[in-house]
């Protein structure tokens, strides 16, 4: 059985459409990575799963349960963190991870979640004097505190910092080894790139794709350097013989050559081409790589053409 | 239980911490008794200031609490995503209810005892006072000022929400006979202080704690606010 299971869910809000006829499923032991840009139909998602509203139309189940109209339920095994906010600015750390402890009853440790989210040092502080990434740290302590079968995250390592993030997605790594169900909802491609089983990309409140990481890369490489600013694409993409649309231009005079091939012959003959051809253009040639798609670029070729 | 003992602590340690609300709330109520008391230039019915301030001056404090001090903290708790990250614990409305409810009934029983203890030093003397019947007052003065608090709470932005409950405060201040006798304002104001939770309360408590065996309809307008306020919280209330 599937822990979240949604079937063409539609949100409206009046008459605007923020998630349109979205359907997927999230397993136990996964991370289930619900992608995409801001006001791409995300949060809208995880909150008709979290209970917190019924659908316009379809159907959602988490753990089984009609979300909303048992959410008494459902919120005894479900964790929640929050995109942002949730506490009181002038509650306490310590304080507020064994209120949640005690709230879910699961028999949760709060001495033991507040050291393992590192807010030891800062279990006395109130929320109001944390840094961004603490409070991203305590909203995550506060999910735990539940010792989840689901747990729905948004955007939780936003606002964190480096070694911040490490931790971070070694917890949620943990808690899905430990059989939870994790559905992170997150814009940062590459976030959901180190991090999950399962990537569900929504745009415009549409899934453009949906399916297994590897699965959605598979097939998908890409040729990436840095060259002039002036190189001319149109005649580039016709030396390689690929569509003139395969060949993007990024930042700082970085392009990435997209082709649909595992064969590693292909590589090799793409990028003998590509660099003969800037050699007779009299262009330089800089950190040449050569890989599968990243999940950034598998979003741009799906949503080009669409403003 | 576990849960609801839990956020009854959370409570009251919010209360502890919020020290500047808690001066305003048992601070102004105690100040102008002291106050009026002393300094006679109010007009009362009474021929002491303080056998008339008393009473008045303890439905303030019901509405201090019950009203300014729930609804806006409750205001901001909604602001802050606070009732949001909590309608997703298995806490669920009802004991979040009951939690908040102990914490005020905690608050007002310290108002009670200060104000009753002021009022006493300051040569108070309740006539026959009907003790039952005061915290049937005092229960139904909670359950409508603090309706109206959660439903302004409930549905207002906290700032707004902020404005809007102080403004109403110092409405019913003025007009709910709180300082001086409601019968002294002009005709089409006291109309409207007729109809008013806090003169409603206030000649309740005259009534059973100094024996004014003059309180009309007051029971019956107090027994409307504790019952359609409350109704309204329940209907109107969004957590987020």
């Amino acid at each position: 059985m599937s822990a979240v299971v949604v079937q063409d869910l539609v949100v409206r809000y009046g008459d605007t459409i923020a998630v349109d006829g979205v359907s997927f499923e999230a397993a136990f032991g996964e991370v289930t990575a619900v992608l995409g840009p801001n006001g791409a139909g995300k949060t809208s998602t995880i909150e008709i799963c979290e209970g917190f509203r019924r659908p316009s139309e379809g159907t959602v189940t988490v753990l089984g349960l009609d979300p909303f109209a048992r959410r008494s339920e459902l919120h005894r095994e479900v964790g929640v963190m929050l995109q942002e906010g949730g506490v009181y600015p002038s509650a306490r750390v310590g304080e507020t991870v064994v209120q949640y402890c005690d709230l879910y009853g699961r028999g949760a440790d709060a001495q033991e979640l507040v050291a393992r989210v590192g807010l030891r040092d800062r279990a006395m502080s109130t929320w109001r004097r944390l840094s961004g990434g603490e409070k991203q740290r305590l909203l995550l302590a506060l999910a735990l505190a539940a010792r989840p079968r689901v747990a729905f995250l948004d955007e939780p390592t936003s606002g964190v910092d480096v070694n911040g993030r490490d931790d971070i997605r070694e917890i949620i790594r943990e808690l899905a080894a430990g059989g939870t169900a994790v559905v992170l909802a997150t814009h940062e491609l590459d976030e959901a790139e180190r991090l999950a089983d399962r990537v569900v990309m929504f745009h415009k409140g549409r899934i453009v794709a949906n399916g297994r990481l590897n699965t959605l890369r598979a097939g998908r490489s890409s040729v990436k350097f840095r060259s002039s600013a002036e190189l001319d694409t149109e005649a580039l993409s016709r030396h390689v013989g690929l569509a003139v649309e395969r060949v993007q231009f990024g930042v700082s005079g970085e392009y990435v050559i997209h082709f649909t091939s595992d064969d590693a012959s292909m590589s090799g003959d793409l990028v003998a081409r590509v660099s003969t051809w800037l050699g007779s253009m009299g262009l330089p040639l800089h950190d040449l790589a050569v890989g599968q798609q990243r999940l950034e670029d598998l979003f741009r070729e799906l949503t080009r053409g669409e403003s | 239980m576990s849960a609801l003992r839990a956020q009854l602590r959370a409570e009251i340690a919010l209360v502890r911490r919020n020290g500047e609300q808690l001066l305003v709330t048992l601070g102004i109520p105690l100040v102008l008794l002291g106050f009026f008391s002393v300094v006679d230039v109010l007009p009362s019915d009474t021929p002491e200031a303080v056998d008339f301030l008393v009473p008045g001056i303890l439905a303030l404090a019901i509405m201090s609490t019950s009203m300014v001090s729930l609804g806006i903290a409750t205001g901001f708790e909604r602001s802050y995503l606070v009732l949001k990250r909590l309608a997703a614990t298995p806490l669920g409305t009802r004991r979040l209810v009951a939690a908040k409810t102990f914490s005020v009934t905690i608050v007002e029983i310290v108002q009670m005892v200060l104000l009753v203890g002021l009022g006493l030093v300051l040569g108070w003397s309740p006539v026959a006072p009907n003790w039952v019947l005061v915290v049937g007052a005092v229960v139904l003065g909670t359950l409508a000022f603090a309706g109206i608090g959660l439903t302004l709470a409930g549905t207002l932005r906290g700032e707004v929400n902020l404005a809007a409950t102080n403004g109403l405060y110092l409405v019913f201040l003025l007009l709910g006979g709180v300082l001086f006798p409601q019968d002294r304002l002009p005709g089409a104001l006291q109309a409207i202080s007729d109809l008013l939770p806090t003169t409603a309360l206030a000649e309740v408590l005259r009534d059973t704690l100094m024996s004014s065996g003059d309180i009309g309809s007051a029971w019956f307008v107090l027994v409307a606010w504790a019952v359609l306020a409350p109704l309204a919280a329940v209907r109107l209330f969004r957590w987020n």
